[in-house]
């Protein structure tokens, strides 16, 4: 296109990556979890919760696709106290909820970052869906995309924009490639020729219920984001 | 008048959070009142009647009392609306509130209304916003979205009506799993009584100001009853 319009009059220069804390500093950095169903978001949220629940102020919002399941696991599980958890209604399309109309996430995330002034860490648990989910970053400043080993080894080869562009991609059950016949090396392969740079974690939930590595780089993104200059 | 102002704000793309509600229909479609396309239409209908006519309404009158203070459309930077705005705004807040007796709706309004205001703010700059409560019933919302955007009364009715109509249909073709093309079919034979009743609330709300009670104040104690019924479920999809 000619350079010859001030294209910039379009454009709100609005970033929701600078938005402030009422204090004046960065806020809190929003992670959204997403994934295909079954794959261990909820366990990965609550695995967060327990390993970084004592170090960081932080809080949840679930996209349940039907009930508040996931909220109520997390409760149930004594992860997180009940005001620190928000669980909002997709209207049968938890897609919409997390890329195309974040309405009600932001507003539940609004809502928990009120509640709590000087919380660092919100997690955005999507809804299970497919493989071509993805969160809008006007919602969240990074995204971990979950697949499982039990969904076949081939999931990593497929693609699709959770699992080429999610700024860290899971693997779960990796305790479980033997007995479904994956093969663990085909899926680290075949993920980083997607992915480029990108980070891939291979974990087993239940060998390491404390989700060690993906803690580790949660951790190492509030950093970068506090460390943002005012 | 900016006629592209009209058709973003009914726009269901319009991110402001309308996709999450559906209307009362999805409580309607569990308690078996609404099955098929015919009484989809039925509830539809009714929903337009009574809701969508207060809606329009109040958008209507929203949209007046900025237009007359300051104008509508791309507002000078830096320019104030006046005290009255935020007292006369506040004041069609209250008739919404007393229009929707059900406090399931009242929230489901205001839910909305925030988020309209969320995402209207960003589109159309324009100093009524400020003048709004932070969460504003949808309808003067969406009244303060039209002028904001450089639309007239009479489209904000047309707008708000005609959501009241497009938002419970899409829930109830993905609740049902109806045949999307029936949907639109059913939609699109009713828009000349969303058109008659935007019409009549716009009428109604170009009266002279400070005649409130003018305004379009049809209830319906069904629809009231199962937004409460609704509210209390844990096992829903929408959040009205």
């Amino acid at each position: 296109m000619p350079p010859d319009h001030d294209l910039d009059d379009y454009v709100d220069p609005y970033d929701p990556g600078q938005r402030r804390a009422p204090d004046g500093g960065p806020g809190a950095l929003r992670v959204g979890i997403g994934g295909p169903v079954g794959s261990g978001k909820t366990a990965l949220v609550a695995a967060l919760c327990r390993t970084l629940g004592e170090e960081l102020d932080l809080v949840v919002v679930t996209n349940d696709i039907y009930t508040t399941e996931d909220a109520d696991f997390l409760r149930r599980n004594a992860v997180l106290p009940d005001d620190r958890i928000e669980a909002v209604q997709t209207g049968c399309c938890p897609h919409t909820a997390i890329r195309d109309d974040i309405t009600a996430n932001l507003d539940a995330v609004e809502l928990l970052e009120a509640r709590h002034p000087g919380v660092q860490l919100v997690l955005v648990e999507s809804g299970g869906d497919n493989l071509t989910a993805s969160f809008s970053y006007g919602l969240v400043d990074v995204q971990v995309f979950v697949v499982d080993v039990a969904g076949g080894d081939k999931v990593p080869r497929k693609g699709g924009p959770g699992v080429t562009s999610a700024d860290l991609l899971v693997v779960n059950k990796t305790d479980l490639a033997p007995f479904v016949g994956a093969d663990l090396d085909v899926m680290r392969r075949d993920s980083d020729a997607v992915r480029g740079e990108k980070p891939t974690l291979l974990i087993s939930l239940r060998e390491d219920p404390a989700a060690t590595d993906v803690a580790a780089w949660v951790r190492a993104q509030v950093r970068s984001r506090a460390l943002q200059s005012a | 008048m900016s006629l592209t102002a009209l058709l973003a704000l009914a726009d269901s793309r319009l991110p402001a959070g309308g996709h999450a509600h559906s209307g009362g229909v999805e409580q309607a479609i569990s308690a078996g009142l609404v099955t098929d396309p015919v009484s989809l239409a039925g509830f539809l209908r009714r929903r337009v009647g009574t809701a969508g006519s207060v809606a329009a309404g109040l958008a209507a009158a929203a949209c007046a009392v900025v237009g007359r203070a300051v104008g509508g459309g791309a507002v000078a930077a830096g320019a104030a609306v006046p005290p009255s705005v935020a007292a006369a705004l506040a004041d069609l807040d209250a008739e919404a509130d007393a229009r929707t007796p059900s406090p399931a709706q009242r929230a489901a309004s205001r839910q909305q209304g925030r988020g309209l205001l969320r995402v209207g703010r960003r589109a159309w700059p324009h100093p009524a916003w400020d003048a709004l409560p932070t969460q504003p019933h949808h309808a003067v919302a969406l009244g303060v979205a039209a002028a904001a955007a450089g639309a007239r009364p009479a489209d904000a009715a047309a707008a708000a009506a005609y959501l009241s109509m497009s938002g419970p249909a899409t829930a109830a073709q993905r609740l049902l799993a109806l045949d999307p093309i029936t949907v639109a079919a059913v939609t699109a034979r009713l828009s000349p009584l969303v058109d008659e009743v935007a019409g009549a609330a716009a009428r109604a709300a170009a009266g002279p100001f400070g005649g409130l009670d003018l305004l379009p104040a049809s209830a319906d104690p069904l629809l009231d009853l199962l937004a409460e019924l609704h509210v209390s479920r844990k096992d829903r999809f929408f959040a009205s």
